[in-house]
């Protein structure tokens, strides 16, 4: 059973100070899944994600990726990060390197890849996110959405075998959402393993195999997009839902 | 000349109060300009030999003093004969900087290595000497402006990367690192430098065996390094606590360990926010040599004061010529430094909008 769950979760606990932001929390990702999480704001999706590469440091339970735990031991750690890619909500580019040294750096300097069979990578992927052209440019000389697409090409060129999503379409200007998604969406098409918290139920109605809802720190429920958007089970699913669609 | 007549007319005298107070300051600075320039140009001294020369002019200043003396000035007593030695010194130190200075160049980083590992080892081996054929020179005998840059650069170069780690460490999670960070940051900060000048030359002997002893240049060099250092880290902190936290997160949710984070992601942003700090600390460490006079090095400063007692040169113009000589020189190169400081600044503007 666990042989094809990439990703193992259990009973997972975490606190800020005295407060409990994950509840007990069990999840079980298969390989090449896609699921999207959403909830309120400060409901610990966020963080939920930031525990599974090691952002955050989650008090109690287990977290298994790929077989191996995430405890104190940073040669497992890293092992993880180097297979867990992460998208940020504020992109967090390197503002001080162009766009293809912000996606080589951390195959050359991380795996030790060649510097020119990096670039070679690197401007592959960036094709991939349609892109080429801007590889000499710096960040700041590129629009939000361009950003957060060579935000992903970067996670890429590490050939992860999972893609964390953190809200990597909320700070962008609605014009720009569709081309990152529709990045995300090709990304999903060809199998990559994927964890999205956004609110764009658009795109988790099209590509996820499981929408999770969260509320206080709880999964509250979990179903297939079509059940959870026609038919949630729980009030706090329906008022959350009614919510974020209007009407 | 009519387009300098509209231009005054609309930014020199637009109201009556704007024509009062351009009038009032072009009067202030034509007062202030026209004393400095019959000082040192009109009522000057510029030929002679000793005091004699300057006794005609007694409101000018007393330039012959400083050409006379121009070589204790820039090599204190230094063996004229071994004076090539410290030109050598000189010169490659221009060279080098001029290389890095110059946008063309594309070979910095190299410079830049061999600046920072040979050009120490070369210096040491040429200035004291000693050895390969060289003779030595005691550093009792070095002296004004070389003195000055001695300590100067010395402070500057080791203050940068002691004051990086001290910075790291000051906001590392290892409580002991964090803890001795901050105990020396808080030690050098505390003691005024003319304290640590004295224990260095006066306290320290005390303190070691007998018969044991090192250098009072070299005691001096080590104090004014750790004092600047201290204020170094305290600049760069501030740097490292102006970049967002997410870029700490992009660099390790990328696998990238804590070295080569602060290495490639942290620290290029971080001292590129805090270059003015920086140079301030250097133009503020250049300065402060001066003080090693009163442990008994002759700085530039010092050794200019030295000379005043000279009995060939006991007129009252001559302190003041001495001073304002010693004043230009000090501006020179911490204008240099400030002015050096604006276009790295520009050359480094992380928006790559500049670029």
């Amino acid at each position: 059973m666990s042989e094809k769950h990439i990703i193992e979760i259990t009973h997972l606990d975490k606190y800020f100070g005295d407060f409990h932001v994950l509840k007990n929390i069990n999840l079980s990702v298969a390989a090449g899944e896609r699921i999207v999480i959403c909830g309120p704001s400060g409901s610990g999706k966020s963080t939920l994600i930031r525990c599974i590469n090691h952002l955050e440091q989650h008090d109690g339970g287990e977290i298994i990726v790929e077989g191996i735990p995430l405890n104190d031991s940073v040669k497992n750690i890293d092992f993880i990060r180097s297979e867990v890619g992460m998208v940020f909500q504020q992109f967090n580019l390197f503002p001080h390197m162009t766009v293809l040294e912000n996606c080589i750096l951390a195959p050359v300097w991380v795996k030790g890849v060649p510097r020119a069979e990096a670039e070679m990578l690197a401007l592959q992927y960036l094709e991939r996110v349609r892109i080429p052209d801007q590889a000499d440019k710096y960040p700041g000389q590129l629009s939000g959405g361009q950003q957060q697409r060579v935000a992903i090409a970067r996670s890429l060129c590490m050939q992860p075998r999972i893609m964390l999503f953190d809200e990597p379409t909320s700070a962008l200007d609605p014009e720009m959402i569709k081309e990152v998604l529709e990045v995300m969406v090709d990304l999903a098409e060809q199998g990559m393993t994927m964890l999205c918290v956004t609110h764009e139920m658009g795109f988790a109605r099209r590509v996820a195999d499981r929408v999770i809802f969260m509320d206080e720190g709880e999964i509250i429920e979990e179903n297939t997009p079509a059940a959870f958007f026609d038919n949630p089970q729980n009030d706090r699913t329906k008022l959350f839902l009614s919510q974020i669609i209007g009407d | 000349m009519r387009s300098i007549l509209k231009w005054s007319r609309e930014n020199l005298f637009a109201t009556r109060m704007n024509a009062v107070m351009s009038v009032l300051s072009i009067w202030l600075v034509y007062v202030a300009i026209e004393g400095v320039f019959s000082w040192a140009l009109i009522n000057a001294s510029f030929i002679g030999t000793d005091k004699a020369s300057c006794a005609a002019n007694p409101h000018g200043a007393c330039w012959p003093f400083v050409t006379a003396k121009l070589n204790q000035f820039v090599y204190g007593n230094y063996p004229m004969g071994e004076q090539w030695r410290v030109n050598i010194v000189f010169a490659l130190g221009a060279f080098g900087l001029g290389l890095l200075m110059t946008k063309r160049v594309s070979f910095k980083k190299e410079v830049a290595v061999l600046m920072l590992t040979v050009y120490p080892v070369l210096t040491f081996i040429l200035l004291s000497g000693g050895f390969l054929g060289l003779s030595y020179v005691e550093t009792n005998q070095w002296g004004g402006l070389l003195v000055t840059l001695v300590i100067a650069v010395t402070g500057i170069v080791v203050s940068l990367p002691l004051g990086i780690l001290l910075a790291l460490g000051r906001r590392s999670e290892l409580p002991i690192i964090r803890i001795m960070s901050i105990g020396f940051i808080e030690f050098w900060r505390g003691v005024p430098l003319i304290t640590v000048l004295f224990m260095a030359s006066v306290m320290l002997p005390l303190f070691l065996p007998e018969g044991m002893n090192f250098d009072a240049l070299l005691r001096c060099l080590i104090g004014v390094s750790m004092f600047a250092s201290a204020y170094m880290a305290e600049v760069i902190r501030g740097g490292l606590q102006a970049i967002p936290k997410g870029q700490y997160e992009a660099a390790k949710s990328l696998g990238l360990s804590y070295w080569k984070s602060m290495r490639l992601i942290i620290l290029p942003q971080a001292l590129v926010v805090s270059i003015p700090g920086i140079v301030n600390t250097f133009i503020g460490l250049f300065k402060d040599t001066t003080l090693v006079m009163i442990v008994g090095i002759f700085d530039l400063l010092g050794i200019i004061s030295f000379h005043f007692t000279d009995p060939n040169w006991t007129s009252p113009q001559v302190p003041i010529t001495g001073f304002v000589f010693a004043g230009l020189v000090f501006w020179v190169f911490c204008f240099a430094m400030s002015h050096y400081s604006k276009s790295v600044e520009r050359r480094f503007s992380v928006t790559g909008e500049n670029k």
